[in-house]
């Protein structure tokens, strides 16, 4: 079987709302010493051409095992998948075989990590590393692929693109990085790009610098952008929808503005409560009590339970099912869902 | 590190909710890679078989009447009528050219062999330790001078830098190699302490302690030295084996212990001249000798296996 | 890069002359007549005393001595062996032998080190890995003077009894050309291969869990070309810089096993030196061999900075 690539033969872009990537009740787990963790519960979301989804989360919740489980790149054993599908483009990518599975890897679906320092090759020039996917993949010469990462780089605003195409990365600035690797992830002009934490690492200029971008490329290409992060005020200029996970499942779905607005889950009220405001000068900074559950032992019911304000009996015994919401008389808005008993109570209370 | 070991040990970590002050939850960690290292080793076949081994050879070196009767320093212990006969039943491993019981030989050998790999290895590890500390503490010239002074060490091969002193020294013995080996050996140690002194002196706990007024004794005792010691057992245990090797290659050159003391190496350099008619005589103190080194560096082996945080 | 290299330049000098006035002083110092020292077992009558103070300016203050010493060492002046053969002969005699069995032991070390280490490390946890595990255990312990006698014993001595197999001479001999140096090699190397296979295997296995492994799978790259071309070329880096340290310590440590195969290397002069107690002829070789010890270390270092882009701009 091979994917059938379905662009706007005009411009060579995609239409905007094509859908790109459905992953459909996702299971993983990791098989350790100690006993079995479960990193993904049930795990649904879907990217559409042209759209961004943020996917929200502390560490621990399962968003990057997610995400690299998407790209295929987990190591596995010990992960193990033991439920779901993952559909790109209407096919399920866990039922390919590994050879089809990497050709979409890198060309069709790309990633870009966390530290750049680190996810780059510390012996092997800028240049080569991002004119390596074009002699692989489109068979060019090693001039051919130069001229390309040079013109990438240029893409990515580093300036002297020409003078430091034979540099290596650790020469760079922790900024300057990030952009090669977006650079490195757009060279195949890709369908889908997933960015996992990609200005945790950066001063808040420079964060803001690389979101331009990304959002800026993104528009160029018509390209469907997953972006992880546990960083709430980075998603707002961004996002379109957001999921915000939590102990491996979604807790809440909803578009982004009426997220920050109007959230229908005590865990995102709780987060949104966390952010330092200008206003509140003066005034303790809340936390939510207590940690993130250690994933051999998820609290039975809701997962949230032991730190919830608001916990009934019935969320220490049922695990609640992603309820859709309601507005006030009871018509559904679109996109948006809840993992929460209380949901009701929680949004319009 | 990929950040699905991240999640996987964050999410192995986490607690019922309380929150611990940072401290206490920092030496838990550290306490917790050691009892996690204990409960491996315990269970790993590799450290069980080298401890009991090396359990073994310390009581056989301590007491070898309790593995044969007679001592080969006993006026009648050799007769030459019993020249280089073949194992038998009751002489296990035979005789060598002299007719001295060599079952009886390998064992009172095992004395020489173990003093001199134990005392050059805490000898070694005290000096290269304290210098290595106060090294990577203090920093500025006098690591500058003690790391070139360490070089200077450095670059004489233990074999060689023995060979050149035993062979001035003359006469030798267990106690003259351990002190040879010890001064050609402490800079290994003294890099390994400096080196992790180092790594953890700009540490976000130390640099905590010193600015709530901890002295530098407490900090390094209680929060440096404790990272600086998994490497330095590592290194030692496998050292000394190597150490125990060393001695044997300075003796079978003649050089290290003398006869009438009985070292594994020099009755393999006696053993070599007939090795193709006699094999016996050679073959048995060479096997002493290789499962000591062997069961010393199985344990040095296990021990890392078992405090790498990052093979878990 | 040239500034680290001049950097390196000056720092390895003066180890070298603390290596050399280390060794010196050791002579100097230890406890012992040096004049019975320098005299090895004969018996020293008083003229002869006088004659030998004067001749090795024994009576001149030890910075002196030293000094003679060192110019002289530069001069290719490494004294004389109680027999009044000049060192530097018996050194230039020997060499070769020496040179060629570190050249075969270098080559086999590293090739079947490497390769043994790269496959433990792709079958992690498999029946290869474990084996190579095992023996490279079992062969560090042994001591090399036993494997020395055990694999002359089997593959010089047995292979030629029972079958008729004469391809190992048990004995070094010049005219049997390569062959005469690939039994001794192959024990002076089996300790180092031992080594190598372990650090290849610990290095890749660790490169293959680095983040930059990840993107270039991330990337779509084929399993071959990570490995190939991403993750070897960290992982060879730490190799690289110990077989270079290896190579020079080599050449000193083949003094077993020139001995066990009868070897008239400089191991073999060294040995025999050591059990004639040529006082001068131990120190001038300790001393020529600390300095291609030395030698090679810088080259190592200067190799390291080859390899690895970000010691450059140290």
């Amino acid at each position: 079987m091979t994917t059938v690539i379905e662009k706007n033969s005009k411009s060579g872009r995609l239409e905007v709302g094509t859908p790109l990537l459905e992953v459909r009740d996702l299971h993983v787990e990791f098989h350790t010493r100690d006993g079995v963790a479960k990193a993904v519960n049930g795990v649904n979301y879907s990217v559409a051409a042209g759209e961004t989804l943020a996917v929200l989360g502390e560490s621990g919740s399962g968003k990057s095992v997610t995400a690299q489980t998407i790209m295929g790149i987990l190591d596995m054993p010990p992960g193990k998948i033991s439920q779901g599908q993952i559909l790109y483009r209407g096919e399920d990518m866990l039922a390919m075989k590994e050879e089809q599975r990497r050709l979409i890897r890198g060309q069709k679906i790309a990633m870009i990590f966390q530290d750049a320092l680190s996810s780059l090759n510390p012996v092997m020039t800028v240049g080569a590393q991002l004119g390596e996917m074009f002699r692989v993949h489109q068979g060019a010469s090693r001039k051919e692929a130069k001229d390309k990462a040079i013109e990438l780089m240029e893409r990515v605003r580093i300036p002297a693109a020409k003078q430091r195409v034979g540099d290596y990365p650790h020469q760079f600035s922790g900024g300057m990085r990030q952009r090669i690797m977006i650079a490195m992830a757009l060279s195949m002009e890709p369908d889908l790009i997933i960015a996992d934490e990609p200005t945790t690492a950066l001063d808040v200029t420079v964060q803001a610098q690389v979101m331009d971008l990304l959002a800026e490329l993104q528009a160029e290409y018509n390209m469907g952008l997953i972006l992880i992060t546990h960083d709430l005020g980075v998603v707002a200029d961004v996002a379109d929808k957001i999921a915000v996970m939590y102990a491996g499942r979604i807790v809440e779905t909803a578009p982004v503005h009426e997220l920050y607005a109007n959230p229908a889950h005590p865990y995102t009220k709780g987060l949104l409560r966390s952010i330092p405001r200008l206003d509140q000068k003066g005034q303790d900074l809340y936390a939510i009590k207590g940690l993130p559950p250690n994933l051999l032992k998820v609290p039975a019911g809701c997962a949230f339970n032991p730190r919830c304000d608001v916990a009934t009996d019935l969320c220490r015994t049922e695990t609640p099912k992603l309820h859709q919401v309601t507005d006030k008389d009871g018509k559904e808005l679109t996109g948006r869902r809840s993992a929460c008993h209380l949901w009701k109570e929680t949004l319009h209370g | 590190m990929s950040d699905t070991t991240t999640v996987g040990s964050e999410a192995l970590s986490g607690d019922t909710g309380k929150t611990d002050p940072p401290k206490k939850q920092k030496t838990e960690r550290a306490a917790s890679l050691w009892s996690d290292a204990v409960r491996d080793l315990r269970r790993n076949p590799v450290f069980l078989i080298g401890a009991a081994l090396v359990l073994i050879l310390l009581v056989m070196a301590a007491v070898p009447q309790l593995f044969t009767s007679g001592s080969p320093f006993d006026g009648d212990a050799c007769d030459l009528a019993n020249s280089l006969k073949r194992p038998s039943a009751e002489h296990w491993f035979g005789f060598d050219v002299q007719g001295c019981d060599v079952y009886t030989r390998t064992v009172w050998g095992a004395r020489n062999s173990i003093i001199v790999g134990v005392l050059t290895t805490l000898a070694v590890t005290v000096v290269g330790s304290l210098l290595g500390l106060l090294a990577g503490w203090v920093g500025g010239i006098t690591d500058s001078i003690l790391s070139r002074f360490t070089e200077v060490f450095f670059s004489i091969p233990l074999l060689l830098g023995g060979m050149l002193i035993m062979s001035m020294l003359g006469k030798g013995n267990a106690y003259t190699v351990s002190l040879v080996m010890a001064v050609l050996g402490w800079p290994q140690i003294f890099r390994i302490m400096r080196a992790s002194v180092l790594s953890n002196k700009y540490n976000d706990y130390v640099m905590a302690a010193r600015a709530l007024g901890a002295s530098s004794m407490r900090i390094t005792f209680r929060h440096i030295l404790p990272n600086a010691i998994a490497p330095v057992i590592v290194i030692g245990a496998i050292s000394l084996g190597v150490y125990i090797g060393a001695e044997a290659a300075l003796s079978y050159l003649g050089i290290g212990v003398q006869s009438p003391e009985i070292s594994w190496g020099l009755m393999i350099s006696d053993a070599s001249a007939r090795f193709l008619t006699a094999p016996h005589v050679l073959l048995f103190p060479s096997a002493a000798l290789s499962i000591t080194v062997l069961a010393f560096i199985m344990l040095g082996d296990a021990v890392r296996d078992a405090l790498d945080p990052k093979l878990r | 890069m040239g500034r680290y290299v001049i950097r390196r330049l000056i720092q390895a000098i003066p180890v070298l002359l603390g290596a050399t006035l280390l060794i010196y002083a050791l002579v100097h110092y230890l406890p012992g007549d040096p004049v019975q020292a320098l005299a090895g077992e004969k018996r020293v009558d008083p003229l002869l005393r006088e004659l030998i103070r004067e001749k090795y300016h024994l009576d001149d203050p030890f910075l002196v001595q030293y000094w003679n010493y060192i110019s002289g060492v530069f001069q290719g002046d490494l004294g004389e062996s109680l027999t009044g053969r000049a060192v530097t002969d018996m050194i230039s005699e020997a060499f070769p032998y020496t040179v060629n069995l570190a050249l075969v032991a270098f080559i086999i070390e590293a090739v079947v080190g490497v390769l043994a280490g790269v496959m433990a490390a792709l079958r992690r946890g498999k029946f290869l890995d474990q084996l190579v595990l095992i023996s490279t255990l079992l062969v560090i312990s042994i001591p090399v003077f036993v494997t020395g006698f055990a694999l002359q014993l089997l593959l010089g001595v047995k292979l030629k009894n029972d079958y008729g197999i004469d391809f190992f001479p048990v004995s070094f001999h010049e005219e049997d050309g390569l062959r005469a140096y690939l039994l001794p090699a192959f024990v002076l190397a089996s300790t180092s291969l031992a080594y190598v296979a372990r650090l290849t295997r610990t290095s890749l296995m660790e490169t293959m869990r680095a983040d930059y492994v990840r993107t270039a799978v991330a990337k779509g790259l084929k399993r071959r070309r990570v490995i190939g071309r991403h993750a070897l070329r960290n992982a060879l880096i730490p190799i690289v810089t110990f077989l270079g340290a290896d190579l020079g310590g080599l050449m000193g440590g083949a003094v077993i096993t020139e001995k066990i195969f009868n070897m008239h290397g400089i191991g073999g002069l060294l040995a025999q030196s050591v059990y004639q107690k040529q006082g001068t002829v131990i120190v001038g070789m300790v001393t020529l061999l600390v300095v291609i010890y030395l030698v090679t270390t810088l080259l190592v270092d200067l190799l390291y900075a080859v390899l690895d882009p970000r010691i450059r701009y140290e």
